[in-house]
């Protein structure tokens, strides 16, 4: 008895102790978000008496004409961000889908050489081949253009090799066969047989490409030089300039426009957001 | 693997759908990595120059980088900064992983814990970077305010002059928006080790303690090695934080080598030659990183497969001398 009564305290203690360390964190990880976006609805007065306020204020309207006001354009970085993110986001998902075909569904000679040479370029990150990078591109005029920053995309290493775990045991090679013995050509095959049947995949891979390179600041800020070419995370790294250095309220609501979409698609989608993570770490 | 189909051969198709692939690989990536290679033998030095030449000493823009004292630094701050958040992420990341998935104790509302966990990892870093700068700003700020309200502190204390507490703020960031990530990575690694394993343990009377420690981490430990090594090149390759934050002050307390190469290119000389050879000395640290991870990750049941076939060739063979 006396054992049982005991197993059940240390549990009782055990479940306090994870709780409390849980909501601990909770409130680390959401506190600053939600300053941010209090604050970006109260005035650079009432910030600067009380930085920290959990009662949203009336100066929402008035934050944002002073940010505008100051060569600010939230909803020029927000389409210039959606084209480039869009854009490269479908060129990641479709050829990888692509490349994770030919890797799986054929056999090839060099197929193993080529999946090893994925492997390789696998955790190569694009800050330490950005040099030659803006040279090049410098070289053949596609600084200021988008193009440069959605091409690459097509080779994007991690959705293949991602794409390609999930292909192995999920396509059965019988369709493919049956579909080849009715006269389709392969690049039918792949289209209207193939991607519909790695839609959930795709999916999951399309908004980890869309998060990572919505956020990417390193190589749009190398490339993107004119300002009505600039992206969300380019117009954040003003916000620390000294035309704001004093407008607390307008830099919390450059900040909350930026993350929103993020925020949307996070609360809209976190469920297949963190299966994704789990089905492999991806790191963006 | 599935059967190769017989009769026709489809060969070609997979050198056809891996062509684009490999275009923009070469394209983009490959000549893009060995141009800078390249660039670092040269004096390129200057917005618009196209006109650069080898040096006489190839190695000399090697040799100032690795006696440059910023370069130096930044290479020791990246691994301090990395090392002050990597060590408290895996540990709470581990905690947590070891209570969400315990069979003894069930935890309530973990799908709620692990989306606010995981948020910070999905939200802009150049955003999140801004943000802190905000909230620890001086003399009025967030965090400040606290410090006085609690009192803590009798007045404001200017956390972006000292260099240490700028260093723990970005690596405090830098924890905070990944332990949610490591967490969920670790946790689905303990969902794929063979529930009978636990059963067995049960059975033998272990307790939640002796379960994770004899189990859980031993099971785990391909997956906790992947954690590290991503986790590494990532922070070698912090650049959004630092370069927002405090653009590496302050007195270069939080330059990073990313934002060293970034600095050194475009702003103020365009020392492009510099930078290039620094890239290639990351570029270096990080391929050996990735050998590391590479041969941890490789296709472990052919590599078993292999062994056995090893093995068994082996054994034909001593049956043979035996005979």
């Amino acid at each position: 008895m006396a054992a049982v009564a005991n197993k059940k305290a240390s549990s009782v203690i055990f479940k306090a102790t994870a709780y409390i360390f849980c909501i601990l964190l909770t409130v680390i990880s959401l506190l600053p978000f939600v300053i941010m976006i209090i604050n970006a609805t109260r005035s650079t007065t009432q910030i600067q008496q009380h930085a920290i306020s959990f009662v949203p204020s009336t100066f929402l309207k008035s934050n944002f004409d002073v940010l505008t006001g100051k060569s600010f354009d939230p909803f020029k970085g927000f389409l210039n961000s959606l084209i480039i993110s869009t854009f490269s986001t479908i060129c990641t998902v479709y050829f990888s889908t692509m490349t994770a075909y030919a890797l799986t569904a054929y056999s090839w000679k060099l197929k193993k050489p080529f999946f090893t040479l994925i492997m390789c370029i696998l955790m190569i990150p694009a800050q330490v081949t950005s040099i030659g990078f803006y040279q090049f591109m410098y070289k053949i005029g596609m600084t200021n253009n988008f193009l440069a920053l959605i091409l690459p995309a097509i080779a994007s290493p991690t959705t293949v090799f991602f794409m390609r775990q999930y292909m192995i045991p999920s396509l059965p090679m019988e369709i493919l066969q049956s579909a080849r013995i009715d006269g389709a050509g392969e690049f039918r095959i792949f289209n209207q047989i193939v991607l519909p049947m790695m839609k959930p995949a795709m999916a999951t891979q399309a908004i980890f490409a869309f998060v990572t390179s919505w956020n990417s600041l390193f190589l749009p800020q190398i490339l993107l030089i004119d300002n009505d070419k600039h992206t969300l995370p380019i117009m954040v790294s003003q916000l620390n300039g000294d035309i704001y250095r004093t407008e607390f309220g307008a830099i919390y609501l450059g900040l909350l426009l930026t993350v929103l979409p993020v925020l949307v698609i996070y609360f809209l989608l976190s469920k297949h957001i963190i299966a994704g993570v789990a089905l492999g770490g991806v790191k963006g | 693997m599935k059967k190769p189909l017989k009769g026709v051969s489809y060969a070609k198709w997979g050198y056809i759908f891996s062509i684009p692939f490999i275009l923009i690989f070469l394209i983009f990536s490959l000549y893009p990595t060995i141009y800078t290679a390249v660039l670092g033998f040269t004096d390129c030095v200057g917005l618009n120059n196209s006109e650069w030449h080898f040096l006489d000493e190839p190695f000399a823009n090697f040799d100032s980088v690795i006696h440059n004292k910023s370069f130096t630094t930044s290479l020791r701050n990246t691994v301090v900064i990395w090392m002050m958040n990597f060590i408290p992420q895996i540990t709470i990341a581990l905690l947590l992983t070891a209570w969400f998935t315990s069979h003894h104790n069930e935890i309530k509302g973990k799908g709620f814990f692990k989306v606010v966990f995981y948020m910070p990892n999905i939200i802009t870093a150049a955003s999140v970077a801004i943000l802190f700068n905000a909230l620890f700003s001086y003399p009025v700020g967030p965090v400040n305010d606290l410090l006085v309200s609690w009192g803590i502190r009798d007045e404001s204390y200017n956390f972006f002059v000292n260099g240490f507490a700028s260093k723990c703020i970005v690596a405090f960031i830098q924890f905070l928006t990944w332990y949610g990530n490591t967490m969920i990575v670790l946790i689905s690694g303990v969902l794929g080790i063979s529930p009978d394993i636990y059963e067995a343990a049960e059975i033998d009377g272990a307790n939640g303690i002796q379960t994770f420690f004899k189990i859980t981490i031993p099971n785990l430990k391909t997956v906790l090695l992947y954690t590290l090594i991503t986790s590494l090149v990532g922070g070698l390759n912090m650049y959004d934080i630092p370069k927002l934050f405090l653009n590496g002050g302050p007195d270069n307390a939080t330059l990073t080598t990313s934002v060293f190469i970034y600095n050194q290119a475009f702003s103020g000389s365009y020392l492009f030659n510099r930078a290039a050879a620094a890239s290639m000395i990351m570029f270096a640290i990080i391929a050996v990183c990735s050998a590391v991870l590479f041969y941890v990750m490789r296709d472990k049941d052919e590599a078993k497969l292999q062994k056995e076939m090893r093995r068994a060739k082996h054994d034909a063979k001593i049956k043979g001398g035996m005979r």
